[in-house]
């Protein structure tokens, strides 16, 4: 590992209609290094990629590859250059096969014609060299997500990158393909490539990382090599303030009264091909984690619950009274509100402000006729963004400008104006930094103490542990257990439980 | 490498994999019931001067319909064609009649204004992020406008030679008399742009690129794929197909009418999507686009063989049709959803 740098930005600053996101940022990238950037949601990691991928122009700074002076204008621009990108979203398109995904812009070509034959035996070649078989021919669409992040970083490792960068590309893979992955940047590193590696995973970056830049509020904290900063320096750098906020929620004292008052209760609720009929009960005040494995059934179980998707058995009663075409609306209407995995595609309007975002299920609530009034409007959209924390404080900007952690409290925001009974939240704290994982995980707790029921959906054994009062584990698409004793509450005993009541079949 | 991760394709793909073949199917099926069920009602019906005639009668719209492919493969929508055809049309008219330009020079200079003007579009579509329904429908009113600005009536081109060359027949298994066909030359132009559609949407890095942008134009442009000359270039396209069939439709008349193709950028995109090509962009075929076309093309022809009906009818079912592809389209796109989740 040389100490040549290969990227050097000085001086990089952005901004966003009015908002600073980044201010006056250093960052410099050593050839055959793994370099971290870390920092809380709206630190400004995203943007300073994107800047370096010209993606954004910056408005100020200077960019040194190899010494030469840059700017790119596009990522085309960027892949020229030599830096090509893995973004958290799989930007692949799925209605081509895998091989034309992998080579599309630089198939082999016969004159001006495409030979197919020839790019599928280089797909395949490419996939070999990272250890993956598949299909090329086939659609990409038919291959899971976690294959289809593999693919884009088969694709960006082509491009004969002299920097690769990897925007959290293990939030969607499961532990062997994190494996994979880390395997092929390994040997990526020992050619010379250098790395820039973002991600919310701690123990991912200390694993891998040789060097880590901290970012907050859009400014540079500093740089460490990795063996000289521990995690809890990080974490304090990260969030600038002392870390208690994740100590004091250990786990919630089983301070639950026996309550007999059921709020919903389902009796062998289930769909064909999503989740297999289960028994379910959600008491006022009570905090219900669903764990399970990716593709176990956890989002399905919430779907059918919040009346999303549409029940083919069993029955779901609410206060008592059996509901019948339940629907998103008439949920909403009961007090369910369902906080969706997908907050881009199925919560949030972009281009709508983050006051019009927030005010959205309260005036369905109320019907079209009756407006809510401006007054009342702004003194509920400005005690929620403080309650929650939300940055920037600004009722009027879009939400699409806002960090993924930010949007995600936009979107807890709304139901908490409902005041539902119910509040179901199905991944809320995934792909965003611990300071608003922290916030969120207090809100749940504050929420459940007022006595709200909530039904909590979290890839995160340790979260569904700490937060919840029973825990219902599923597996294949199946209610296999719920763990109820203060005992129990324990990653370990739900990982047992998966794979003890898995063996029984 | 110790390990490797292996991933067969969902247990669907095969499925999955044809599935993208349904919709043509579906049109080739009901070509052929429509040409079985012909011949059944009418005895005449069985010449294949019959099938012949559909590429002769809709020369134009096939063109026309195949630039219209391109565009909606890419996730747009091209509403100018019909009067960029017409407007073609009276300015090959007006410049060999009226002006005395040969007609060589006209019919290159239209092709190079379609051309163009498609290519501006395209750029105002992509550069200024306008929505190509707004865009396109710009040029739908300009070019009919300026159109009938050059005559308000027929223009006839009869004197013309060089229009004779267009309708030359030449004869397959002993012409139409000893129960062959016979084909005129637009219907090989016709033909031509339909291979060479297909080699290009197929064959090269434009055509797979418009499939891309179709399918995620965010994603091709972080895979750095060439967005912009993408979207402009099939704007292009779609412009000099519009204009090739305006001097396709100058040879089948051999005039020009003000009011030609008015609605016909309706009946390109209706088969489009009759041929399988879905309006969101990203799945469909140019040879879809041909069966979309000989499905109505032969709709008006059985109209005509049956004699009482209003040929307004073959409007009626084309309607029909367009609603079954698209609820056809959706439930399949909706079952491939489900699977994968």
């Amino acid at each position: 590992m040389s100490d040549a740098p290969i990227v050097q930005m000085t001086g990089i600053t952005k901004d966003f209609t009015g908002v600073r996101a980044l201010d006056g940022v250093d960052f410099t990238l050593r050839r055959g290094e793994i370099h971290a950037v870390m920092g809380e949601n709206g630190a400004g990691k995203s943007t300073l990629i994107k800047v370096l991928t010209g993606v954004h122009d910056p408005d100020a700074g200077r960019i040194l590859l190899d010494g030469e002076p840059v700017r790119f204008h596009s990522p085309g621009q960027a892949q020229a250059g030599g830096i090509s990108t893995v973004y958290q979203e799989v930007n692949l398109t799925d209605n081509l096969s895998v091989a034309e995904n992998l080579l599309a812009g630089r198939e082999p070509r016969l004159g001006p014609f495409i030979n197919f034959r020839a790019m599928r035996r280089k797909a395949k070649a490419l996939l070999d060299e990272i250890g993956i078989d598949l299909n090329v021919a086939a659609p990409l669409s038919s291959y899971s997500i976690a294959m289809q992040q593999l693919v884009a970083i088969a694709r960006a490792i082509d491009i004969d990158a002299k920097v690769l960068i990897l925007d959290e590309p293990t939030s969607s893979l499961d532990r062997d393909e994190v494996a994979v992955l880390m395997r092929v940047m390994r040997s990526l590193a020992e050619r010379g490539t250098a790395m820039v590696f973002i991600s919310h995973f701690l123990d991912q970056v200390y694993e891998i990382c040789d060097r880590m830049t901290v970012l907050r509020n859009g400014t540079l904290i500093g740089e460490w090599a990795v063996s000289e900063l521990p995690e809890s320096e990080l974490i304090g750098h990260m969030l600038g303030r002392e870390v208690q906020t994740l100590g004091a929620l250990e786990h919630r004292a089983a301070r639950h009264r026996p309550d007999d008052d059921v709020l919903v209760s389902a009796r062998g609720l289930g769909r064909k091909g999503s989740v297999s009929p289960f028994d379910l009960d959600i008491r006022p005040g009570e905090v219900v984690g669903l764990a399970g494995l990716l593709g176990s059934g956890r989002t399905e179980t919430a779907r059918l619950i919040a009346g999303a998707d549409r029940a083919d058995s069993g029955a779901l009663e609410f206060r008592g009274e059996r509901l019948r075409g339940h629907n998103p609306r008439t949920a909403s209407a009961r007090g369910i509100g369902f906080c969706p995995e997908n907050r881009k595609t199925e919560g949030l309007v972009g281009d709508l402000t983050v006051a019009e975002n927030m005010i959205l299920a309260m005036q369905a609530a109320r019907g079209w006729a009756r407006t809510v009034p401006p007054a009342r409007r702004d003194a509920l959209v400005a005690e929620f963004i403080e309650k929650l924390d939300i940055r920037p404080a600004d009722p009027d900007l879009p939400v699409k400008n806002l960090s993924g952690g930010n949007q995600q409290k936009v979107l807890l925001a709304r139901w908490m104006l409902i005041e539902p009974r119910l509040l179901i939240l199905d991944e809320p704290t995934r792909g965003i930094d611990v300071g608003a994982k922290a916030d969120i995980q207090r809100l749940v707790n504050e929420l459940s103490e007022d006595g709200m029921a909530v039904l909590f959906i979290s890839a995160e054994l340790e979260e569904v542990t700490r937060l919840s009062d029973r825990i219902a584990v599923l597996r294949d698409r199946e209610l296999i257990d719920i763990l109820h004793q203060e005992s129990d509450m324990t990653t370990d005993r739900i990982v047992e439980t998966i794979v003890e009541k898995g063996g029984d079949k | 490498m110790s390990t490797t991760v292996t991933e067969r394709p969902s247990r669907t793909t095969l499925f999955d994999g044809l599935g993208r073949y349904i919709p043509i199917g579906v049109t080739v099926a009901l070509l052929i019931v429509m040409y079985l069920g012909g011949i059944a009602a009418f005895p005449r019906f069985s010449s294949p001067q019959v099938i012949a005639s559909l590429f002769i009668d809709n020369a134009a719209l096939l063109i026309i319909a195949v630039g219209m492919t391109f565009v909606i493969l890419s996730g747009g929508i091209d509403l100018s064609v019909g009067s960029m055809m017409a407007f073609s049309t009276m300015s090959i008219a007006a410049l060999t009649v009226d002006l005395g330009v040969p007609a060589e020079v006209a019919v290159a200079a239209v092709l190079a204004f379609g051309t163009l003007s498609g290519l501006f579009t395209g750029a105002v579509i992509h550069y200024f992020n306008v929505q190509p329904f707004i865009a396109t429908l710009a040029g739908l009113f300009l070019y009919r406008g300026l159109t009938l600005q050059l005559s308000d009536h027929d223009v006839s081109m009869r004197d013309i030679a060089f229009f004779d060359w267009g309708m030359l027949r030449m004869d397959f298994a002993g012409g139409q008399r000893d129960g062959g066909f016979s084909l005129p030359n637009i219907s090989f132009i016709a033909l031509a742009v339909v291979i060479v559609a297909f080699i290009v949407l197929h064959y090269t890095r434009f055509g797979r690129g418009v499939y891309a942008v179709g399918g995620s134009e965010s994603s091709a442009l972080l895979m750095g794929l060439p967005v912009a000359r993408t979207k402009v270039g099939v704007y292009a396209v779609s412009g000099f197909c519009a204009a090739l069939g305006g001097v396709v439709a100058a040879y089948y008349t051999k005039s020009a009418n003000p009011l030609a193709g008015v609605g016909l950028e309706l009946d390109a995109i209706a088969a489009v999507v009759i041929g399988g090509t879905i309006l969101t962009g990203g799945t469909g075929f140019v040879l879809g686009t041909v069966a979309g076309v000989m499905v109505m093309g032969l709709l008006t022809t059985l109209i005509a063989f049956q004699g009482d009906l209003s040929s307004w009818w073959a409007r009626i079912v084309v309607g029909v049709l367009l609603l079954a592809f698209i609820l056809l389209q959706r439930f399949l796109s909706r079952s491939g959803e489900k699977r994968r989740t």
